[in-house]
């Protein structure tokens, strides 16, 4: 287990100012993340408002049964990412590991769920673009609807992936002993980060999968 | 002015700058003075190299034919002059260099919080500089600064790509900037050093960190959209796959119009600080001034939609923009009556920091005052896209944030060298470039008064004579810009040692030798009193 001499920066006076700082450092750059999705939150929603029916046909082809599989799946990965932390406050090594791994499948679960739902969407010609085929009444703004839909879970997906490797390294300094109940911060940091992806995600499931009528 | 005699100002034996030498001890550095040292020789290329896109302009526009330049090349110089002189030289000018420099010392750190990430915020920056040279070197690109679709994602046939993916890169190294100060102010004070204690620099920094990390990623995805459509051909922009042109701008402006302010803000935190310091005063009215920074930053999240008056925007909203767009005016111009009012009855110096900063106060007005006509509805439609924008917004960019940036250089000068500049120098080139940059930017008002357009690069006859006092002006301009780059460059060998505090200055950064040391202060300082603890007329202050 590491010592204090060995964990504290020397440009902070003590562990508890370094602590702080880390974790009031993850939030303010989880705002920015909040922008930076926001941008397409917000021209989401105009256009839902303004193309309210192409949009909800859009969302008809959506496959909700994935979808809810994949909320399911992030928000128990939600669970083992707070008993990692928790693990990792209580010293426990080998459940810190555990969790870890355990949060890390789940994600690349997610992401599995999410690849054999985009490669439906290939097959049925419903990736904007030049062989984007819909036959609703409103195909262009259907398109248009397919065009937040592939680039707001496309940049979540990216964030997923980050997001593993995270874990991934993580799970490495786990392994050789790096943290204690002292020192932690890193595991809650990207704790943090976690639950901000999923947070996205369970905005992103009804906004995009619940508008339609589905049959 | 005459400083102590240098005999008695030897440098200090070890400073941050000779703890140990060799390309690594630079490249590998996490001491944010060395990184800030990085930051400025990078941000000066890139202003040499943007200055090159200007003369470009300055000389075509010299005749009213398009003779020296194709429209085509035309429209790449000036995008180009653009895509340089606000991505790559402005945004990160003063926050990146004085500001990675001074944050620290000024609350009494050693170091930012986070002087990896503020490594890592160099190296993203220097990515997104060579993705930018590369899309200059293969061709260039011509959409314009602003980057409108549908013509920079459906029709552009120049290097639009590495210019996104360049500037996309560029804002994560100024989302790391604003992140890394905005922790080290909350949580790296010293002892006694309460928010109404800091310096003005510090509170306009915060309220900058605060846009940066605010407004960049909207910019970022905005491009990243672009990007998109260039590539995997989504239509979120585009007309034909049911898409906006103008959600662009909306998102563009979003972050862009904020982004003024992050080039403008810091610029007054230095002049609040010069101002005091060769006044001999303490800043007239120091909350005012703290919160009207954090004003002028959330109101510039208010007030993008009047950069789109003529795009379609319903009418209404065109009304709120201008209303909102004038109240940003109520921040700034409390600013300037405060340092006015910090001057009035001051012992005033001239050295060369205060011209500058005297510089920026009277251009700044006159950038601002001329910034109501286009927030103006009905003016605007007669001005939009004219000269007079461009006009405008040099006023507030070079007039402002330039001039706040090199009368930084040289007052915090001694302190990054641990030697003096040569004042009577420093003083001439102070007066060349006022007078260079009227002449250029002046009549530019004048030409977008009466109807000539920006972007293009030729001009019916009788605008000729503006436009050759315009080009002369720019070439006086250029002249004042090389003599500091020179001195400075000759004082870092044959300077006068400075000494911790030649201008007898208030504030932490001064109890350090000139050059600091790796971790700036020995033990930790304790704040007993305010900021700017001046005393008029006190001789023995006088520098």
């Amino acid at each position: 287990m590491s010592d204090q001499a060995t964990t504290l920066a020397p440009q902070f006076d003590d562990l508890a100012q370094q602590k702080e700082s880390a974790i009031f450092g993850m939030w303010v750059f989880l705002v920015t993340e909040v922008m930076f999705f926001g941008g397409m939150f917000a021209g989401y929603t105009v256009y839902r408002y303004r193309f309210h029916e192409a949009f909800t046909a859009g969302s008809d082809h959506l496959n909700l049964l994935l979808g809810g599989v994949n909320t399911a799946v992030l928000i128990l990965s939600s669970f083992t990412m707070a008993m990692a932390v928790h693990s990792a406050q209580l010293n426990r090594r080998r459940a810190l590991i555990v969790f870890l791994v355990l949060t890390m499948l789940l994600g690349s679960t997610f992401l599995g769920i999410k690849v054999v739902e985009y490669s439906h969407k290939f097959h049925e010609r419903l990736v904007p673009g030049p062989a984007f085929h819909f036959d609703g009444a409103d195909p262009q703004h259907t398109q248009l609807f397919f065009s937040f839909y592939f680039a707001m879970t496309g940049f979540h997906a990216l964030h997923m992936v980050i997001g593993v490797a995270l874990l991934a390294i993580m799970t490495g300094f786990a392994w050789r002993g790096r943290f204690s109940a002292e020192y932690y911060n890193p595991i809650e940091v990207s704790g943090l980060y976690w639950h901000f992806v999923d947070i996205v995600w369970i905005f992103l499931f009804p906004l995009l999968y619940l508008v339609g009528h589905h049959g | 002015m005459n400083a102590a005699p240098p005999a008695a100002n030897a440098l200090p034996k070890v400073h941050y700058l000779n703890v140990d030498y060799g390309i690594r001890s630079w490249l590998f550095t996490i001491d944010h003075k060395r990184i800030a040292l990085l930051y400025l020789g990078s941000i000066t290329l890139f202003f040499v190299l943007g200055g090159l896109f200007a003369t470009a302009i300055r000389l075509e526009l010299l005749t009213p034919a398009g003779d020296l330049f194709e429209s085509e090349t035309y429209n790449k110089m000036f995008t180009m002059h653009g895509v340089v002189m606000i991505f790559f030289f402005l945004i990160p000018s003063i926050p990146a260099t004085l500001g990675n420099f001074l944050v620290p010392m000024m609350i009494g750190a050693r170091d930012l919080a986070f002087p990896r990430i503020n490594l890592l915020s160099w190296y993203i920056y220097t990515l997104g500089g060579l993705f930018t040279l590369f899309a200059i070197l293969s061709g260039g690109v011509d959409t314009g600064w602003t980057f409108y679709t549908p013509y920079s994602s459906t029709y552009s046939n120049t290097n639009v790509m590495a210019t996104a993916v360049g500037v996309f890169i560029l804002g994560f190294s100024s989302i790391l900037t604003g992140f890394n100060f905005i922790i080290t102010i909350h949580k790296m004070r010293a002892p006694g050093l309460t928010w109404f204690r800091l310096p003005l620099f510090i509170w306009a920094h915060y309220a900058t960190s605060v846009i940066m990390i605010l407004g960049t990623p909207v910019v970022a995805i905005a491009i990243a959209l672009v990007g998109l459509e260039r590539l995997f051909h989504i239509g979120i922009f585009n007309p034909a796959l049911g898409g906006d042109p103008v959600l662009f701008q909306h998102l563009f402006w979003f972050y862009s119009h904020p982004a003024v302010y992050i080039m403008i803000l810091p610029s007054m935190g230095v002049i609040s600080e010069i101002v005091c310091c060769f006044s001999r005063k303490k800043i007239f009215g120091y909350s005012f001034v703290a919160f009207s920074s954090i004003a002028i930053a959330l109101l510039g999240f208010l007030v993008w939609g009047h950069h789109m008056f003529v795009s379609s925007q319903s009418m209404y909203a065109g009304m709120v923009f201008s209303i909102l767009s004038f109240l940003v005016a109520i921040p700034s111009a409390v600013k300037v009556f405060n340092w006015t009012a910090t001057m009035y009855k001051g012992s005033v110096m001239y050295n060369a920091p205060m011209l500058y900063a005297m510089g920026f106060i009277g251009l700044f007005t006159m950038g601002g005052l001329t910034g109501l006509f286009l927030s103006t509805l009905a003016t605007d439609v007669h001005l939009h896209d004219t000269y007079f924008v461009v006009a405008h917004f040099h006023y507030i960019m070079v007039g402002g944030a330039l001039m706040g940036y090199l009368g930084g250089i040289h007052f915090w000068w001694p302190k990054i060298s641990g030697r003096l500049y040569p004042e009577a120098w420093a003083r001439f080139s102070a007066l060349i470039i006022f007078v260079g940059f009227n002449l250029t930017f002046f009549p530019q008002f004048i030409l977008g008064y009466l109807g000539m357009p920006r972007r293009y690069h030729a001009y019916p006859e009788e605008f000729q004579v503006l436009n050759v006092m315009s080009t002369a002006g720019a070439s006086i301009l250029a002249v004042g810009y090389a003599i500091p780059l020179i001195y400075l460059f000759w004082s870092l060998r044959y300077g006068p040692a400075a000494g911790p505090n030649p201008w007898q200055a208030k504030g932490l950064e001064w109890q350090a030798s000139s050059p600091p040391p790796t971790h700036n202060f020995p033990e930790t300082p304790v704040v007993t009193e305010e900021a700017y603890e001046y005393y008029p007329g006190a001789e023995a202050d006088r520098v």
